[in-house]
């Protein structure tokens, strides 16, 4: 099958999305990014489960990824809308009040 | 006979029909916004993306009556026509393959004509009404992709696609009735719509679940799978109608959750309180929601998969069906909200509520066919009436759909508009002639031959009240003296006007600070333009005569013929063996004309055609006690299919039960007829007494008598339902259950926590004389030293940039990530 192109896929999608982490201000954009890297994990569950014949088990784990990313989007925006409350901005790079 | 060899270029290719509008939604939403307007001489061409919705729109509409002329010429009377069905694999799970596909028979071809149609006509009709809105692109994306949405649900091929264009639609209704989302009334209403809907897809999720698992086991076990798919529309019909007495509570459990969405999705009792609220977004919206798509989606969800719930609802195994309850509840309830309404959309609403109730209600008492002409004519009424409530605000009453406070005597101002809403509300009223007339007409006449008594009371009474209130609206709207907008007084506060405001933001040059002033331009109520007029005047004449097609009274069955699925066994392998025989008797049974209500059994070899032809109505009572196919007083059901303990041999399949139909008499006709006058005499009197003279005696009654104040205030309150959702459910459950955490939180964690506190403490006090001073402060005063060392060291790397650490992360998992490779190879 073309197990292949979907691996590829992932790790395009990966690289995509760890760029989009790193050089993104933006935090709505940034927990795009993050989508994307989740997803491209669920890309590669799914081309694996392909290659075992349509196996249910990549399935059922890219669904609970696909839970778990939910839940993850909700606490992440709740947490931009909270900044963006308290700073009217959700620019990543001025919140550095975690510096050590 | 059979005509599956060539059934023609249209049929076979109507999964483009809802691919097109699917492809222009990608195109408007991509460059839209960069097509300017373009001034041809007196015109002006839209831009916006506009003309790409409307273009597809109309490709959707030439290939789908393209289609619908091929599957005339390819139906063949009474006979079984095989459905077009293709299917190319979505994706595959645990062994089960689950396609997108087409599934084209009478009943999607109907609807892919008539969505195609509406939408059509709806979006030429928003060119005008929201000219210079300020997300006018948007709003056409998202119409398109809602058209496109429906057009999926229409010719799905198995459950799953039909989930696909469900949930299509639920978003694209929740962006457009959210279009003027700036006003927090809208967005709540949005979201009000958008939950609702979602608690019954719930339904949709978990019925599709058990329904299609069921299947596939049946199928499997019957040695199908070739054939079907468990999920497929067939495969689920088929099993449903085998009436495998294994899978009987799973039937009624999965009917029940589908029947939960079905609910939600159509408005129907308990859930139909999203409805009215739906009217919050622009009137061509609510127009193509609540005519051809949208709420129909619910009733042909039943329509579709008629077996399961056929079979799988009959209460307690009476001939009593769970779905004929809830729609005739929903008749009465709504007709009755209808009364207390001043928006005139809002009336329009509940008589869409209402009037699904008479589909679901003819679903349950066995009369699919003029259930589902219902939804065929209503959509061109009840279209219609929108689209003239919103030409009214758009031109008549300063934008405001208050009909007690901006309307009044705008018939002569608004000739046309006056009377498309009178044909419209004539048919929607059921006054003989006009199209609502033949289906609504039916579905009662139905009730009563099949003895559903109550339910044919209940017909009458809904025909009554459709009456009363339309004459109501008609009356406030456009007789008596005008009033506000209407008479060109422009109050400062239109309440709930102002979010249409905002549409026009870009009429004249007016701005935020005082849109009224800049409408003196307006200079009071006038005829809408021709954009707006052209559809009203197609729709109104489909009003009248759309009808026509299955008219009983002219002895006119062709939509009949078209679309009704046909009940007999039909051998799956080898087609052409089990044909001659049923056309045959087909055939002489209709020749003889009397025999209309006798649908003819094909195929199977116990049936002889003496069943077929013969009066047995003694044996006809007895073999099909219970069903509401049996009871009947002349002629009988003689298709095998729907009668209990029928299980079709392997090679053949059950796509429908039986529908029976019975013979028209204008004497049947009557009652209705008489209703419909009464009712609309009584309301009329009504109105001219209580809004006209101000009769002494009814103006304020409300007021003065008690029981007319509860009554008032019952409904005013539309019977508490909001209350009992947003207050009672939703806190009632939220409320307790943080409490309940609270109190938990406090006494047993706080419990636990406090008691492992003060342990703690004693056993610190002990240990720090003992242990701690002695031994380990020598330690931990050493690694303090060492751990400001390292901290001091790392101090750079915690930076608080989190784009930084972000990197740090992905960098010592990368390098992991080598290790593990490095090690493992």
């Amino acid at each position: 099958m073309l197990v292949n192109q979907f691996l590829l896929l992932g790790a395009v999608l990966f690289a995509i999305g760890v760029y989009g982490v790193i050089a993104r201000k933006n935090a709505v954009l940034v927990l795009m990014s993050i989508e994307l890297i989740l997803n491209s994990v669920n890309i590669n569950l799914l081309a694996f489960a392909l290659r075992n014949g349509g196996d249910a088990t990549g399935h059922t784990f890219a669904l609970y990824i696909i839970a778990v990313a939910a839940a993850e989007v909700g606490v992440g925006l709740a947490l931009v809308i909270l900044v963006y409350r308290n700073r009217r901005s959700i620019a990543l790079d001025e919140l550095s009040e975690m510096k050590g | 006979m059979i005509a599956s060899a060539a059934p023609g270029w249209f049929l076979e290719h109507a999964y483009l029909i809802p691919l097109i509008p699917a492809i222009a939604f990608v195109a408007i939403i991509a460059f839209g916004k960069r097509i300017p307007a373009v001034q041809v001489g007196r015109y002006t061409v839209p831009g916006g993306g506009s003309l790409i919705g409307i273009a597809s729109m109309l490709g959707s509409l030439a290939l789908s009556a393209g289609a619908a002329i091929q599957w005339i010429q390819s139906s063949h009377g009474h006979s079984y026509t095989a459905p077009i069905r293709k299917s190319w694999v979505w994706w595959q799970s645990g062994g089960i393959e689950i396609g997108l596909g087409q599934q084209i028979d009478g009943l999607s071809v109907m609807a892919l004509l008539l969505v195609a149609f509406i939408s059509t006509l709806v979006q030429i009709y928003s060119l005008e009404y929201l000219k210079g809105d300020r997300r006018y692109t948007h709003f056409f994306a998202a119409l398109t992709l809602f058209s496109s949405g429906m057009l999926v649900m229409v010719l799905a091929e198995n459950m799953v696609q039909l989930i696909l264009g469900w949930e299509l639609m639920g978003l694209c209704s929740f962006m457009l009735i959210g279009h003027w989302w700036e006003d927090p009334a809208n967005s709540r209403a949005s979201l009000k719509a958008f939950f609702t809907v979602r608690t019954g897809d719930i339904g949709l999720l978990v019925g599709t679940a058990i329904v299609g698992l069921s299947a596939q086991k049946w199928i499997n076990a019957n040695g199908l799978q070739d054939q079907y798919s468990g999920f497929s529309i067939e495969g689920i019909s088929r099993w449903a109608l085998a009436g495998d007495s294994q899978y009987k509570s799973v039937l009624t459990w999965g009917a029940v959750a589908l029947f939960i969405a079905a609910i939600g999705k159509s408005g129907q009792f308990p859930l139909h309180t999203w409805l009215p609220d739906a009217m919050a977004g622009p009137t061509p919206v609510s127009s193509l929601l609540h005519s051809s798509t949208m709420v129909v989606a619910g009733v042909f969800l039943v329509a579709r998969i008629y077996p399961v719930f056929f079979e799988g609802l009959r209460i307690l195994d009476t001939d009593v069906n769970f779905i004929a309850v809830i729609g005739g509840i929903t008749i009465i309830v709504a007709a009755l909200l209808a009364f207390v309404q001043t928006d005139i959309k809002k009336v329009l609403a509940y008589s869409t509520v209402s009037q699904l109730g008479y589909m679901m209600m003819g679903l349950g008492v066995g009369a699919w066919t003029p259930a589902v002409f219902h939804i065929w004519t209503h959509a061109f009424f009840k279209c219609c009436l929108f689209l003239c409530a919103g030409s009214v605000a758009h031109s008549g009453s300063h934008h405001s759909f208050d009909m007690k406070k901006d309307m009044g005597g705008l018939a002569r101002k608004m000739p046309v508009t006056f009377v498309c809403w009178v044909i419209s509300s004539m048919a929607l009223a059921g006054v003989p002639f006009f199209a609502g007339w033949y289906s609504k007409d039916e579905i009662i006449d139905i009730a009563g031959a099949n003895q559903y008594w109550v339910f044919f009371g209940i017909g009458l009474a809904g025909a009554f009240l459709t009456t009363a209130y339309m004459t109501r609206a008609t009356y406030l709207t456009f007789f008596g003296k005008p009033r506000g907008a209407a008479a060109g007084i422009h109050e400062s506060d239109h309440g709930d006007a102002h979010a249409s405001h905002d549409a026009h933001d870009t009429h004249g040059a007016h701005d935020a600070h005082d849109a009224h002033d800049d409408h003196g331009a307006h200079a009071g109520p006038h005829e809408s333009p021709w954009l707006i007029k052209g559809p009203l005047v197609i729709l109104a004449t489909l009003a009248i005569v759309a009808g026509l097609i299955n008219a009983p009274a002219f002895k006119i069955f062709k939509f009949e013929e078209w679309v009704e699925p046909k009940a007999e066994p039909v051998a799956l392998v080898a087609e052409h063996s089990a044909e001659g025989d049923g056309t045959k008797a087909t055939e002489e049974s209709h020749s003889e004309g009397a025999a209309r209500s006798v649908l003819v059994a094909a195929g199977g070899e116990s049936s002889g055609e003496g069943e077929a032809t013969g009066v047995g109505e003694a044996k006809g009572e007895e073999e099909h006690a219970g069903y509401p196919n049996g009871r009947i007083d002349e002629g009988h059901l003689t298709g095998e299919c729907g009668t209990p303990g029928f299980v079709p041999a392997s090679e053949e399949a059950c796509y429908a039960p039986g529908i029976l139909h019975h013979k028209f008499e204008w004497i049947k006709a009557l009652p209705a007829f008489v209703l419909v006058v009464l009712g609309f005499v009584l309301s009329a009197g009504f109105c001219v007494l209580f809004y006209e003279r101000k009769h002494r005696r009814l103006v304020g009654l409300t007021e003065r008598n008690v029981l007319a104040r509860a009554g008032y205030k019952f409904l005013w309150n539309k019977y508490y339902l909001d209350h009992l959702y947003e207050n009672v459910i939703v806190r009632g459950i939220a409320h307790p259950l943080a409490r309940a955490m609270y109190w938990v939180n406090q006494n047993v964690l706080d419990g636990i926590v406090n008691g492992a506190g003060r342990t703690g403490r004693k056993v610190g006090e002990i240990t720090y004389k003992v242990v701690d001073q002695g031994i380990v402060d020598g330690v931990v005063n050493g690694s303090g030293a060492a751990a400001r060392g390292t901290g001091t060291a790392l101090r750079p790397t915690q930076s608080g940039k989190v784009s930084q650490y972000g990197a740090l992360l992905f960098a010592a998992a990368a390098l992991a990530a080598l290790i593990l490779v490095l090690v493992n190879s």
